[in-house]
């Protein structure tokens, strides 16, 4: 189990990032902007005498912007197809609240509740998906609709009361840490490997991929710019990982957050099925004479979207430790702002997932610099709204010059 | 006749590209002048520069228009002056009505409130002018290509024009409704009103034009008046090399039945009880090239396309074979996976994805063919987009450029490399020379030869008759949804193809 742990996180979002960027303009920008961010608030943060890129804030950053990341990539995949969901933060909420009831009324254990709500969220997704894909009526009114049929469902279910504490194994899933193999503790040595691997990965991929574009004759970004770049993210990434090590070493949700990033890129770059959503949303009808069942791939986004939204609500629940009624508000609003501020195209057809998470970490950055800097909510909400904007403003930008 | 319009060493440059290189046009007052040249010789550039899209000082050179200096900032500069383009993609809006779309933007109004009598008579009298007899309430929509390219020009006679410029009017446009607007433009003429026509049908600017320029490769290579023209001349100018064959020589040698449509029918999607194909028979056989002539909306593209993954239409009926035994094509797939292919007329709405690569476009139809265990193989599939670039010549800088900025021939072309890597034993081209110049029509032209050597079956449908009569070894004739005729490669004439359509309609109504 280790093992596989180990070579999933070994594929990283950041080594993603180093393969996937390929020179292109508007992710090199995105990671430069992340970076900008970073440097903004530590410098900032340093002028009043505070602490910006500390083990627990690190941490926390992760801990509290997962489900905006775990949303975000099936939403990504929605629209990619060329489609919205607004229902995500209404969903996660109502599944949360399922998983609460499941494991703090009827008192199972989390091994059968966490399958069970995907199930339940699966489901909700394929309700959904069947009105969008089979009956065309718009997603956005579909949704619209899911966004309130199911916040009514959290009341009802919760009677307007939150259900809670959770058992510590079901807690894990929010707030747990992958255990020191080594024993060593502090720093944990298991976090210190895999991060070194990472980090290698993260070269040979970067690489590798480059001679197969020299093989291919595709235009390649110079190596100077390349190597700064993966040098850039490889210090981020042994930063973070030492910053986590000393701390409590890795949360367990970063390591969903890994491998669900890992294979999300893979399935939307290197597999026939992610070809033909990209396919659908560029074209329907010709992608439909082309044989390709566009119904059904729209189906299964908006099935899969529920299953990461049940998968976003129980990592809440968990955090929270109780299931409420307002849990998930605003969620599918965070989760769309970070696939566009990552780049997708609000038509359909375009959009990668490593700039998708690029995009949810510069929300989750803002949001906690902001926090700690004192700025109060009003001012988040706006400064949050123009930095959307800046960065489609920028897409439009590009493509039209 | 005194001189209209006189543009004189007209250049202008993007980014690496130097689109026109000191081209000279004059037009006399009262003239149609014909432009013509192949797709990116640089003639919608030029009309461009004309009318303002590209404002003055964003070009060299020097417009004098009616005896003065023309200095642009804008296209509502251009139609100040009376200089009206009509593109080839139309500017209507179809969920409007004739009238709101004639007045579009200089609306008959007071203080910002429309005079709607006032609107409604005057649409009356322009659409006269035209020979349209549809009420100005019709919503645009409603109307056919047709007819809304002689709206396009009431609407510009609704302006005051006093130089109209056609941008290939007659591309989507069938025969008979050609023949309409051609006889609309000599109408025009006799009233005064200068016209510029680009067009890639010869036949058509023989019939109107009074002088032709040629533009090639952003240079203005000679103007010809109506007494010079020859078509092989145009030819040459435009391509820069003799013609001699329009279309490739080929030695038919047809085989064993492919296909066979049998009492094919079909109904319209939305309008209950309205018959769109009515027992269809065909056939067509190995290394075949078989022709579908007939009038546009007619329902050859329907026939193909409910055929193909019973892609049009609904209550089919009828059987398809393939090599002699029954085959279920009632979905996309189960047609592709028989040997069946569909190129469609329209490229840009049902054939490409234009944001995507020229090598996701080849590989999106057979993405089985690129992978193993759904796992994209990214090499195979540049290789593969590479043979067919090879092969049929796809001029692009790298398979991995986008199609949009291709060519419609190169387009064509990409659309074609689709198909074939389906492996298809019968292809159905539908109008596979649209909207492409001379030089990229002849390599359709003998990408289609070299098909059917090949021994695949092909079925083209087309619009134009010389292209048919040129390629096809047989040719059915369709009308009102039935085949009213076949005719044999040594027997078949446009007068006998017209008379037999004529024929039809006689027999359905």
């Amino acid at each position: 189990m280790a093992d596989v742990t180990a070579e999933k996180k070994g594929a990283d979002a950041k080594s993603g990032i180093g393969a996937l960027l390929g020179g292109r303009l508007r992710e090199n920008g995105m990671l430069l902007a992340l970076v900008a961010i970073v440097a903004f608030f530590t410098i900032m943060l340093q002028l009043n005498g505070k602490d910006f890129l500390n083990p627990a804030n690190i941490t926390n950053l992760f801990l509290q912007n997962g489900h905006v990341i775990i949303l975000a990539l099936g939403m990504l995949l929605v629209i990619v197809s060329g489609h919205i969901d607004l229902s995500v933060g209404s969903v996660a909420a109502f599944t949360g609240a399922v998983a609460a009831y499941l494991t703090v009324v009827l008192k199972l254990p989390f091994f059968l509740v966490i399958p069970m709500v995907m199930v339940v969220g699966g489901c909700i997704g394929a309700v959904q998906g069947y009105w969008v894909a089979y009956w065309r009526i718009p997603s956005f009114i579909v949704t619209l609709a899911g966004m309130m049929v199911f916040r009514g469902a959290t009341l009802w279910l919760l009677g307007g009361e939150n259900i809670g504490p959770f058992p510590t194994a079901f807690q894990a899933m929010a707030n747990g840490f992958v255990p020191d193999l080594f024993g060593v503790g502090k720093p944990n040595v298991l976090a210190l490997l895999l991060v070194g691997l990472a980090i290698v990965l993260q070269f040979w991929i970067g690489f590798r991929a480059r001679a197969r574009d020299a093989e291919f004759g595709i235009a390649q970004e110079p190596m100077g710019f390349f190597l700064s770049r993966t040098i850039v993210v490889a210090a981020g990434t042994a930063f973070v990982g030492y910053q986590l090590a000393s701390f409590r070493g890795l949360p367990d949700v970063l390591v969903l957050l890994v491998v669900l990033t890992v294979l999300y890129a893979f399935l939307t770059e290197n597999t026939v099925a992610g070809r033909r959503i990209y396919a659908v949303g560029g074209n329907e009808k010709a992608a439909k004479l082309s044989g390709i069942r566009t119904e059904r791939l729209v189906f299964l986004c908006f099935v899969n979207m529920g299953v990461l939204a049940s998968l976003a609500g129980m990592v809440v629940t968990a955090r929270l430790n109780s299931a409420t009624p307002k849990a998930g508000t605003g969620f599918e609003l965070d989760a769309i702002a970070s696939v566009f501020i990552g780049g997708a195209s609000m038509t359909g057809g375009s959009g990668k997932i490593v700039g998708v998470v690029v995009g949810a970490l510069i929300m989750g950055v803002m949001n906690m610099g902001m926090s700690i800097l004192g700025v109060g909510i009003e001012f988040q909400q706006i400064i949050k709204g123009l930095v959307l904007l800046a960065a489609v403003v920028f897409d439009v930008y590009n493509k039209s010059k | 006749m005194p001189t209209l319009l006189e543009m004189r060493g007209i250049s202008k440059t993007f980014p690496g590209v130097r689109a026109l290189d000191n081209v000279n046009l004059d037009v006399e007052q009262g003239e149609i002048h014909a432009i013509c040249g192949e797709n990116g010789a640089g003639k919608s550039t030029l009309m461009k520069v004309l009318s303002g899209v590209y404002p003055h000082g964003s070009y060299e050179g020097e417009i004098v228009y009616g005896g003065q200096p023309l200095h642009l900032k804008g296209i509502k500069g251009s139609e100040a002056k009376g200089i009206i383009i009509i593109h080839q993609e139309l500017a209507l809006v179809p969920k409007l009505s004739i009238a709101e779309n004639m007045f579009l933007g200089h609306e008959n109004a007071q203080n910002g409130v429309i005079n709607w009598p006032r609107t409604t008579h005057q649409t009356e009298g322009w659409l006269r002018k035209v020979g349209l007899s549809e009420l100005p309430g019709t919503l645009v929509g409603k109307l056919g290509v047709g007819k809304q390219q002689l709206i396009e020009i009431a609407k510009a006679l609704a302006k005051d024009v006093r130089l109209l410029i056609l941008d290939e009017p007659t591309a989507a446009l069938q025969e008979n409704d050609s023949d309409k607007l051609l006889a609309l433009m000599l109408e025009l003429k006799a009233q005064g009103v200068t016209q510029i026509l680009i067009s890639h049908k010869l036949n058509e600017i023989a019939r109107v034009a009074d002088r032709i320029t040629v533009i090639r490769d952003g240079g203005a290579v000679s103007t010809l008046s109506a007494q010079d023209i020859s078509e092989d001349r145009i030819i040459r100018d435009m391509v820069g090399r003799d013609m001699a064959h329009r279309y490739p020589e080929r030695t038919p040698n047809p085989g064993e039945v492919l296909l066979e449509v049998q009492n094919w029918s079909c109904w319209h999607p939305e309008q209950a009880g309205r018959q769109m194909i009515k027992d269809v028979s065909l056939t067509v056989r190995k290394g075949e090239i078989v022709g579908i002539a007939g009038l546009m909306g007619t329902g050859r593209t329907e026939l193909a396309m409910s055929i193909f993954g019973r892609s049009y239409g609904k209550a089919h009926s009828g059987t398809v074979k393939m090599g002699g035994k029954a085959t279920d094509v009632s979905t996309v797939t189960k047609a592709v996976a028989a040997g069946l292919s569909y190129v469609t007329e329209d490229r840009k709405a049902l054939g490409l994805i234009l944001e995507e690569p020229v090598a996701r476009n080849i590989t999106i139809a057979n993405l089985p063919g690129v992978s193993r265990n759904g796992v994209l193989d990214k090499r195979r599939e540049t290789q593969v987009a590479e043979e067919y670039r090879k092969q049929l010549a796809i001029r692009t800088t790298s398979v991995q450029q986008k199609v949009v900025n291709l060519s419609g021939g190169n387009q064509q072309k990409v659309v074609l490399s689709k198909w074939l890597f389906t492996d298809p034993q019968v292809l159905i081209l539908d109008e596979p020379t649209r909207g492409i110049d001379v030089g990229a029509k002849f390599e359709i032209y003998t990408i289609m030869k070299d098909l059917a050597a090949q021994g695949r079956g092909i079925l083209m449908i087309s619009s134009e008759m010389p292209e048919l009569l040129g390629m096809c070894d047989r040719i059915y004739v369709m009308n009102e949804g039935r085949i009213v005729g076949e005719l044999a490669r040594s027997e078949a004439s446009q007068e006998k193809i017209m008379g037999m359509i004529l024929k039809g309609e006689g027999k359905a109504a």
